[in-house]
C-alpha cells in the first residue's frame, strides 16, 4: 500500500483537477481494491490503484509448510477457482517430481476445471451486469452457480475451498450418481447461457454502457501485461489450454473465441463464448471418461487410502511418514502456467531437494490485468470506470495474496 | 516419467530460439545456461539485463514479446544472495525463457524492465517491498503489498514466518 504522493499531484493541470477516492469498500471494486482518481469534471485524467490490503504473505508461508499443505493455501489465492489453483500448484510439484498421473484423474481434473471456469464466469457475469444496472442476470447466473457449488460439495465435501487436486492425483473419487448429476447439468446449461445472452447482448442500455468503452490496442495489451479474456478481447490470439497443453487438454476439441474490438463489450462476447466452450468440454469429458485409478503408484508421495491402511502395514508407515516428514523433492525449479478463467496463471516453485519448497511465487492473472485498468480509463467517464473494472475480473483475493 | 538429466552445456542448447538471440548479440553477457524440465533458464550479467530483455523483445525470428512473471529468490546465507527471475513468453512462438541476474547481498540494486514493458512496473514494486531491491530508473519504486511504514521486507529468508513481534 503506498499513499497517494503529493508530488504527483502537482501536474500543470492541478488547478483544473480533483482527487477522489473510491474504495476499498466500494461495491463494484469487487473486494477490497481503492482506486484514487484524478478527475477534471467528470472526465479520468489518471488512476492510481491501491492494493495490498488482502495481503497475508501466502508466499511466505508457503515457505513454512510441506509441499502438501501448501494445496489448502493456493485454493484462497483465487477463491473464485479454487480448483484452478490447485490444479497449478499440483502440476508444478508433479513436474519437479517426474510423476506420471493416471488417465481418470486428468480427465476429472479438466472436468473440474471446466467447471470451475464457468463458476467463475458466471459470478463475472452477474457481477457485472449487476454493475451496469441489470439486476436480473445476477439472480439467473447464481442459480446455476449453485448447481455447480453442490457439484463440488459431491466431490469434495467443500463448496469453495475444494483441495480436490493432490499431488499425485485427486484426493478422494467421484461419487456413485456424480456423473449423471453433471451431465444433466451440461446438457441445460446452453439453455442458460441463451437466456443471459437474451437478457444483455441485445439490450440497447447494456450496449450504450459496453460498445466502445475502455478500448485496450492490442500492442497496449501487450505491453502492459494483460492477460485472459482481457487479451483476446484485443484480439491476441492465446490460449495455455490449446498452446501449451497440460492435463490432458490436447485430447479435448474447443475454440478459442477471439475478439478485435477490444472494448467491454468485446471482453464480454469473449467470456460469454468461452462458457459455451467450457461446456463443451464438460461434454466431452464425461463422453471419454477413463477407467482406472485415480491416484498415482507413488506411495512414498500420494497418501494411502484409508481401507488399506488399515489392513496394510506399509500404507500405514508410508501414511505416517508423509504426515509427518513430508517428502522430499528433487532440487529444480520450474514454472507451471495454466489457463485460469482471468488468464495465465503461473506458479513459480523453487525446491532446494527438502520436504519445504524453498519459494513459492505465483503469478496472478488479476495482478497483470490491473495495471491495464489506468491505461482503459484514461479520459472516459467515471461511470466507465465501474464497466472497466467488472470487465478485467478481478479477485483481490488473487491481487495481493 | 523419469527425470532426464539437466543440460548445462551452452553448445548443446545454442538451437533455442532465446539463447541464439542473446549469444548473436552479445556473447559475453551469459554467464551460465541451464535446461532443465523442458524449461530454459539463462544467467545474464547483471549489468546488461535490460538490454537483453529488449534485445528477446524485438527479436524477428521469435520475439519473446511478453513479460509473464518477475520475481526474486533469496539464496541467504550464500552469496551472492538474490537472484531476480524474469519469465518470458513469445505469443507468436509460444516459446518460454527463464532469465536470472545475481545479486549481492550487501547493496541489490538492478536496473529497471519498465521501459522495455510496462507491465514491469507492479513487479518491481513487488520485488522492491517483500525483497528490498531496488530497481534503478523505476518511475515510482515504492511499497505495493505493505504499509509505507513497515520495517523490513518479509520475503527474505532471515525474516521470520511469523514475523518480529
Amino acid at each position: 500500500m503506498t499513499q497517494f504522493p503529493a508530488s504527483a499531484v502537482a501536474e500543470p493541470g492541478q488547478d483544473r483537477t480533483l482527487v477522489l477516492n473510491m474504495g476499498p469498500q466500494h461495491p463494484s471494486t469487487h473486494g477490497v481494491l481503492r482506486l484514487i482518481l484524478e478527475i477534471d469534471g467528470e472526465t479520468i485524467v489518471r488512476i492510481m490503484p491501491e492494493i495490498g490490503f488482502l495481503h497475508t504473505g501466502i508466499e511466505k508461508t508457503c515457505e513454512a509448510k510441506f509441499y502438501q499443505q501448501v494445496v489448502p493455501l493456493t485454493d484462497r489465492i483465487d477463491y473464485l477457482c479454487p480448483m484452478t489453483n490447485n490444479l497449478a500448484y499440483c502440476l508444478a510439484v508433479e513436474k519437479l517430481l517426474g510423476l506420471e498421473i493416471p488417465p481418470k484423474a486428468q480427465w476429472m481434473r479438466v472436468l473440474m476445471n471446466e467447471l470451475t471456469r464457468i463458476n467463475s464466469h458466471l459470478v463475472w457475469l452477474g457481477t457485472h451486469a449487476m454493475d451496469l444496472g441489470a439486476m436480473t442476470v445476477f439472480l439467473y447466473c447464481f442459480r446455476e452457480r449453485e448447481d455447480i457449488l453442490r457439484f463440488f460439495e459431491m466431490v469434495s465435501g467443500q463448496r469453495m475451498m475444494t483441495s480436490y487436486f493432490r499431488i499425485g492425483g485427486l484426493a478422494l473419487e467421484p461419487p456413485l450418481g456424480f456423473f449423471e448429476k453433471v451431465k444433466s447439468f451440461a446438457d441445460r446449461f446452453p439453455g442458460n447461457v441463451d437466456e443471459y445472452e437474451g437478457l444483455l447482448t441485445g439490450n440497447p442500455i447494456f450496449l450504450m454502457r459496453t460498445k466502445g468503452v475502455a478500448y485496450m490496442s492490442p500492442e497496449d495489451a501487450i505491453a502492459l501485461g494483460a492477460t485472459g479474456p482481457t487479451l483476446r478481447g484485443s484480439g491476441v490470439d492465446i490460449d495455455l489450454r490449446r498452446d501449451a497443453p497440460y492435463t490432458g487438454y490436447e485430447n479435448f476439441k474447443f475454440k478459442v473465441p477471439v475478439s478485435t474490438d477490444g472494448d467491454v463489450f468485446a471482453r464480454y462476447v469473449c467470456r460469454v463464448q468461452e462458457l459455451r466452450e467450457s461446456i463443451g468440454i464438460v461434454q466431452q469429458a464425461l463422453a471419454g471418461m477413463p477407467e482406472g485409478p485415480t491416484k498415482a503408484d507413488a506411495p512414498k508421495v500420494v497418501l494411502p487410502d484409508r481401507e488399506k491402511m488399515k489392513t496394510q502395514m506399509e500404507a500405514l508407515i508410508y501414511h505416517f511418514k508423509i504426515i509427518t516428514e513430508g517428502f522430499t523433492v528433487p532440487a529444480g525449479e520450474v514454472y507451471q502456467a495454466v489457463e485460469s478463467p482471468r488468464g495465465e496463471m503461473g506458479y513459480y516453485v523453487v525446491s532446494d531437494g527438502t520436504a519445504k519448497p524453498y519459494r513459492v511465487h505465483m503469478r496472478g492473472p488479476s495482478y497483470a490485468n490491473l495495471q491495464v485498468l489506468a491505461k482503459m480509463c484514461e479520459g472516459r467517464l467515471i461511470a466507465d470506470v465501474i464497466a472497466a473494472i467488472g470487465s478485467i475480473d478481478v479477485v483481490l483475493g488473487d491481487i495481493d495474496r | 516419467m523419469a527425470l532426464a538429466p539437466a543440460i548445462t552445456d551452452i553448445e548443446q542448447l545454442k538451437s533455442h530460439p532465446a539463447l541464439a538471440r542473446v549469444l548473436g548479440w552479445n556473447a559475453s553477457v551469459v554467464q551460465s545456461a541451464k535446461f532443465d524440465r523442458d524449461e530454459l533458464t539463462l544467467w545474464i550479467e547483471k549489468g546488461s539485463i535490460r538490454e537483453a530483455c529488449a534485445i528477446l523483445r524485438d527479436d524477428p525470428a521469435c520475439p519473446f514479446n511478453y513479460l509473464c512473471d518477475l520475481t526474486a529468490v533469496d539464496w541467504y546465507p550464500s552469496e551472492p544472495r538474490f537472484e531476480v527471475v524474469y519469465h518470458l513468453l513469445s505469443i507468436p512462438k509460444k516459446e518460454r525463457v527463464r532469465l536470472k541476474a545475481r545479486l549481492d547481498g550487501s547493496s541489490p540494486v538492478i536496473e529497471s524492465v519498465t521501459s522495455v514493458w510496462p507491465a514491469a512496473n507492479h513487479y518491481e514494486r513487488e520485488v522492491f517491498d517483500l525483497f528490498g531491491v531496488r530497481f534503478t530508473g523505476h518511475p515510482h519504486l515504492e511499497r505495493i503489498m505493505m504499509p509505507d511504514n513497515w520495517e523490513g521486507h518479509p520475503l527474505r529468508k532471515d525474516y521470520p514466518v511469523e514475523g518480529y513481534r
